[in-house]
């Protein structure tokens, strides 16, 4: 079954745009939450990943801080 | 195996050098920390020819689809901390294997100066980043600080005045620097606060960052912010290269040729003293870097 993809992120931050792109490259289906404007899920980041940057990864409930391409990699087994 | 060219970095110039280095059949080997360096956090590029505009990410993935086109060796997540000369050959030590090589290329950039201060590495991503263009959005309705006088200082504080409650710059000189322009919108914007003469000594907190400790004239107080964007300006990524000259901004000297003071090591980009730190200047400096280590090969052999 595919894993549940969320990716916490803002419009304007290049990392969360690369790591995006890198999902849809690898035709991984995934929610996208924008914690620039929803207050709820930029809490929800905050309190799982315990810091502030973006982006943050949640995938089957593993947390990614960064575009860390090895370890989402590892991560989605691609 | 003894590369023909190691190249140090992947940004627009280590990324170009490359891309020369693979047309000349030449065996390379690019070790980097990661691709696109600074390119791939800048916002929208509109000065970078042929692109009438395009953002970072985009002309970063342009970049490395280019480079993918050749079989080029790419280390990532990879840094060099030692390169020296040993007999005819250059050594390039990482945090993850040594290799040997005839030349190398230095295109490894600049980065955010730290402020050095206790609390800052602790609180890195708890309320203090280096990127407003990145995290800025997630301090809605907070108060927080900028460091910093500059341009980029500017352009952070500016891009928060719709998304923070108050801003404090925090400048260590006696008045703002940066674009006249600027600091005229900053100057005019009601919930901007610019201390002048003010050093940052802590940053402070539990879990996030709850506050700075600033010195004023001597007296110290504590300032209570939620946030932190540093933006002191970049310092080049040249400790590693202990035997090469730099200038007094640690940027590596070089000549036209992209030549530094040892023989095989040359360098690109912004890591060196080329007057301007632009995409498209470090980009044709690793062009002319990659053809004077292939001329050098050459002359070997």
């Amino acid at each position: 079954m595919a894993k549940q993809v969320k990716i916490y992120s803002t419009p304007t931050c290049p990392f969360c745009i690369r790591a995006k792109q890198f999902l849809k490259d690898n035709n991984v289906a995934f929610e996208d939450m924008d914690v620039s404007v929803n207050q709820a899920a930029a809490e929800e980041m905050i309190r799982k990943s315990g810091q502030m940057g973006v982006p943050v990864l949640d995938i089957d409930g593993e947390l990614i801080v960064g575009f860390d391409k090895e370890k989402i990699k590892q991560a989605l087994a691609l | 195996m003894i590369y023909d060219l190691i190249i140090i970095g992947a940004g627009p110039a280590g990324i170009t050098a490359s891309i020369y280095a693979a047309r000349k059949k030449m065996d390379i080997l690019v070790i980097t920390k990661d691709v696109g360096g600074q390119a791939a956090w800048s916002g929208d590029i509109e000065n970078y020819t042929g692109y009438q505009f395009i953002t970072g990410p985009e002309l970063v993935d342009k970049f490395q689809e280019h480079m993918q086109k050749f079989d080029i060796k790419l280390k990532e997540n990879e840094e060099v901390i030692e390169l020296r000369r040993k007999d005819n050959l250059i050594l390039v030590k990482t945090d993850k294997g040594a290799y040997e090589t005839e030349s190398v290329i230095i295109a490894s950039g600049k980065r955010s100066k730290e402020l050095s201060v206790p609390g800052e590495k602790e609180f890195k991503n708890r309320g203090l980043t280096y990127c407003a263009t990145c995290d800025g959005p997630l301090f809605a309705g907070k108060d927080v600080a900028v460091i910093g006088a500059g341009n980029s200082a500017l352009d952070a504080a500016l891009q928060l005045i719709k998304i923070a409650r108050h801003i404090y710059i925090i400048n260590i000189t006696s008045a703002l620097d940066g674009d006249s322009i600027m600091r005229q919108k900053v100057e005019s914007t009601q919930n901007i606060t610019v201390l002048n003469n003010t050093q940052v000594t802590a940053v402070v907190g539990e879990k996030m960052v709850s506050g700075i400790k600033i010195k004023e004239k001597g007296k110290e107080k504590l300032l209570s912010v939620q946030g932190v964007f540093v933006e002191i300006g970049l310092m080049p990524n040249s400790e590693f290269a202990k035997d090469i000259q730099k200038n007094e901004r640690q940027e590596i000297k070089v000549s036209s040729q992209n030549a530094t003071n040892i023989p095989g090591v040359f360098a690109a980009g912004d890591v060196t003293d080329v007057p301007e730190k632009q995409i498209i200047v470090a980009a044709g400096e690793g062009a002319k870097a990659c053809l004077s280590a292939f001329r050098y090969l050459a002359q070997l052999k």
